[in-house]
């Protein structure tokens, strides 16, 4: 029977109801954004002596379990991976695997994210070897979850807020497993090359540097040096080669086509005509665009209105995909600064353009970092699953209370100086723009811009864009007049929602404090 | 203890993944045991209670009492719900004779005989997923099809959907057309369409004036007993080698026509040719429609181009409709809207021309003058009708400021 510890529960300064105590750990509510300043020093890795490792810098073991046992792994530990491979990765599962043969126990699973392929870690919890998942959890995972079967807490942090989590000391890497397309025997690694490439390995960065022990996971050992390498052999432990880290055709991920759907690109249309009356596309701008349907297509209508300005982004961050890439190869932009790679001619661009580079959490989203690229970013467009009146967003659950995605990227990017978010403004007979969202994930004062197919909506705290668009075509009008519409045409308010009292997992904010809480669906 | 015995079963609707904004609703009639509803539904959490409840108000004013009813729903909106139910009860042979009619939205403005029809956007008929949204797309009109694009199976419930639809869908400032069935099965269509108040009624597949007469007289008696006072206008399609040739006698059948259009997969086969996408093999078929839509007074509108990928080919083939005189097109994805519009826009060498030549024309009147001059030419009046047309026409599109 899950086990989930009897906590107190508290209003944060958002109003919403939260844990004050996960997993043995005493938390810290929400403040609001930018409130919370903690103090002290960052946590470390434990000191290591070269003289302990082999001189000839091969530091291969012949299998995971090998390395495991090596690692000293026991009950209780935290095991990390990365998702770079995406649905693809076969790494995290073959060494949670690794770690039951062991007979290990109780481990925290620390993924920098979860993918529906992984659904065998469900068997793993049933066993007792994995405990609990802090990570995003969506498919089948997050239903596990929500269901109530998890027996600890899912806790789900944005990439900025992994790192953020490592470095104050909240979560301690025991053993970190990292996945690399390419390594050298030392354990320098790369993600931009092999069969299995996977362009940038940021995510594993903070990992490599903060965890006891250091996996190094490979299909392609080159000899030494593996070059580039963006993880550093220096902070490796064990090297183990495998015939397949992933499968490829589901490393780059199914979602990097183009919307058709006329309503989307009426959408993605809107975006980039926003971008554009506001005045902030021009010369030496900067934007950040996601890799779903709506996200692309923005890209492509952008790109053809820069053309034709005459002008030109210093800067776009990715995940990066075949159409920035088309941006950079045009000259329409200086630099992609990706944060993870989507697709092939990403993974190919990264490889061969110095003007492509790969960037980690730390550089981009980091809430301990002395500050970070997200905010020195002029628009970000991002999608959700709900928004309030208030500009509150969802990007977690279903409106029926289900995990559906992680945080990735989303809450940290809401700094930058334009956050919009597009979306259609119901799906099938469901709002989207709601009265009350189910999982508050990013504070309305940090949202600028609701773009659906029925509107565009300014935060009134905006004043500055509301005034820039003046005398624009673009149908402006109160997100209160698109939700009246909407309801109107979904036949009156939804019941109701549903849940129990029972919370199954917290969304964190990016400073690490608790923004809200996932029930467990009734 | 009596079992219920079931005594007419009926089934209407779409269910399944693939399927979006459509519901399944399978009716067995019995002979008692009251109703007993068993609902499925993708948003259940936030609308099963609505379904039921809608249910439960559209077969009471059916007149079914008794009945298992089960209900697949995708998430449909309550105007599909309404019509889905309608359509399985009468499959199950209740409720014949009674409509159970959703809310009707305010209605739009009656449409008026000259307006834009540069796009107009076809919508199968039974097809929920595409009516919502449409008008968002701006076409100048949406067309409800109940012909080509619905199965033969279906030609009773996307009737009934069709007539929700024109209740309770806003289509903005898109004029309002139903394509009917062919003959006799498009005069069924009526009686349901034309209490609706569509703004216009397609008739497919016409070769003879007889037939746009048998159309317009039941448009007008559905008119008269529903006291409907605002227009219903005629647009028949000609899409045969019979039709092409009597088309002056069909632009002349009735007071109710604004347009003559074309149809070309038809009319190829007809004539037993590859339809082609310069249509040469259609030049002489399109060119006398224009000739006799324009000899009756009508606005002449082509057919669709079917290749949605091809946007280069479907701007060349507006551009040549125009030059030979049509003023619109048919669209089958609203990606092609915008292309339309700016093909059958004057140029803007065109409208510079007509300003000048209007701008000589209001300074003749002004001074009095019979005869208008621009420089050393004399203008002809046609030319100054041409002009003064062409720049109403770029006001409508908006292009004058």
């Amino acid at each position: 029977m899950p086990t989930v510890e009897k906590t107190g529960l508290a209003a944060n300064a958002a109003g919403r109801m939260v844990p004050e105590s996960v997993n043995g750990r005493r938390q810290v509510p929400y403040l609001g954004a930018g409130k919370y300043w903690p103090a002290g020093l960052k946590a470390s890795a434990p000191i290591r002596t070269a003289a302990n490792y082999p001189a000839n810098g091969d530091k291969r073991v012949s299998d995971l379990e090998t390395a495991l046992r090596k690692c000293g792994l026991r009950d209780g530990m935290v095991i990390s991976s990365h998702h770079h491979l995406r649905d693809g990765d076969r790494v995290a599962l073959m060494a949670l695997k690794a770690a039951a043969r062991l007979g290990v126990k109780d481990l925290m699973w620390f993924p920098s994210a979860s993918f529906p392929s992984q659904k065998d870690a469900i068997e793993l919890m049933e066993a007792g070897v994995i405990d609990h998942i802090e990570g995003s959890m969506n498919g089948p995972l997050g239903d596990y979850c929500t269901q109530g079967k998890m027996r600890g807490m899912g806790v789900l942090r944005s990439h900025g807020g992994r790192w953020q989590a490592i470095q104050d000391g909240e979560v301690h890497i025991d053993v970190a497993i990292i996945a690399a397309p390419a390594a050298d025997a030392f354990g320098n690694c790369d993600g931009s090359h092999g069969k299995s490439a996977c362009g940038s390995l940021g995510f594993a960065l903070a990992d490599s540097i903060y965890a006891d022990y250091v996996i190094v996971v490979t299909d392609n050992l080159v000899p030494f040096p593996c070059v580039p390498w963006q993880i550093q052999g220096n902070n490796v432990d064990f090297v183990v080669e495998v015939d397949s880290i992933g499968d490829p055709a589901k490393i780059v991920s199914g979602t990097t086509q183009i919307t058709r759907s006329p309503d989307r690109l009426r959408i993605a249309e809107f975006v980039a005509r926003f971008l554009q009356d506001a005045g902030i596309m021009r010369n030496g701008f900067s934007f950040q665009a996601g890799s779903g349907g709506i996200s692309l297509a923005f890209v492509s209508y952008l790109k053809e209105m820069m053309k034709q300005a005459g002008v030109k982004a210093r800067f776009v961050r990715g995940g990066s995909t075949k159409y920035l890439v088309e941006l950079l190869e045009e000259g329409l932009t200086d630099y992609i600064l990706d944060g993870q790679t989507f697709d092939l001619d990403g993974v190919r661009s990264l490889a061969n353009n110095s003007r492509h580079l790969a960037t980690s959490p730390f550089t981009s989203y980091n809430y301990h970092g002395k500050g970070s690229f997200a905010s020195m970013v002029d628009a970000v467009v991002l999608g959700a699953t709900e928004v309030d009146t208030d500009f509150n967003a969802n990007v977690v659950t279903h409106s029926d209370g289900r995990l559906l995605h992680g945080i990735g990227g989303w809450q940290n990017c809401l700094a930058a100086g334009c956050t919009i978010l597009a979306l259609p403004s119901f799906r099938d007979r469901i709002p989207v723009i709601v009265d009350d969202v189910t999982t508050l994930c990013g504070p309305g004062e940090l949202i600028d811009v609701v773009v659906t197919e029925r509107g565009i909506a300014i935060n009134p705290l905006r004043q500055d864009l509301i005034d820039a668009v003046k005398g624009s075509k673009l149908p402006i009008r109160p997100l209160e007049d698109i939700k009246n519409e909407v309801q109107r045409i979904c036949g009156g308010k939804p019941q109701p929602r549903k849940h129990s009292d029972r919370a199954v997992a917290i969304v964190k904010w990016v400073d690490g404090t608790v923004l809200d809480t996932v029930w467990q669906t009734a | 203890m009596s079992v219920a015995t079931t005594l007419q079963a009926g089934e209407a609707g779409h269910c399944g993944a693939d399927i979006r904004s459509d519901l399944q609703v399978r009716i067995e009639v019995r002979d008692g045991g009251g109703l007993r509803i068993e609902l499925e539904s993708r948003v259940g959490s936030f609308y099963g209670d609505s379904i039921r409840r809608q249910a439960e108000e559209v077969l009471e004013a059916l007149g079914v009492r008794h009945a298992l009813v089960e209900i697949r729903d995708e998430g449909a909106l309550p105007y599909v719900i309404a019509a889905r139910i309608e359509a399985a009860a009468r499959r199950a042979g209740r409720g014949m004779g009674t409509r159970v009619l959703p809310d009707r939205i305010a209605l739009p403005e009656p449409s008026g005989r000259d307006r834009l029809r540069r796009s107009r956007l076809y919508l199968p008929g039974s097809e929920p997923k595409y009516m919502i949204n449409a008008a968002l797309h701006g076409p100048d009109a949406i067309i409800l099809d109940l012909e080509d694009s619905v199965h033969p199976r279906e030609k009773d419930a996307a009737r009934l959907l069709v007539r929700n639809a024109l209740r309770a869908v806003d289509f903005l400032s898109c004029e309002r057309m139903v394509r009917i069935n062919q003959l006799p099965l498009g005069l069924e269509d009526l009686s349901e369409i034309v209490p609706e108040y569509p703004d216009l009624i397609l008739i497919p597949k016409v070769e003879s004036a007889a037939q746009v007469v048998e159309v317009s007289q039941h448009v007008e008696k559905i008119k008269a007993d529903y006291g409907i006072t605002r227009p219903v206008w005629l647009m028949p399609i000609l899409e045969s080698a019979v039709g092409i040739e009597n088309a002056f006698a069909i632009a002349k059948a009735s007071e109710q026509i604004v347009a003559l259009t074309i149809g070309l997969e038809d009319y190829t086969a007809d004539l037993g040719v590859p339809k082609t996408s310069t249509g040469a093999e259609t030049l002489y078929a399109r060119q006398h429609l224009v000739n006799a839509a324009r000899a009756a007074g009508l606005q002449a509108i082509d057919s669709v181009f079917g290749d949605v990928g091809d946007m280069q080919g479907l701007h060349a083939w507006a551009l040549n409709s125009r030059a030979l005189g049509f003023e619109g097109m048919g669209c089958v994805h609203p990606s092609q809207i915008p292309i339309l519009h700016e093909a059958f826009a004057p140029t803007k060498a065109e409208m510079d021309k007509a300003r000048k030549i209007v701008a000589a024309f209001k300074e003749a009147q002004d001074q009095g003058l019979g005869v208008v001059s621009l420089g050393s030419k004399m203008i002809d009046p046609p030319v100054v009708q041409r002009a003064l047309k062409l720049m109403a026409r770029a006001e409508a599109m908006g292009l004058t400021q």
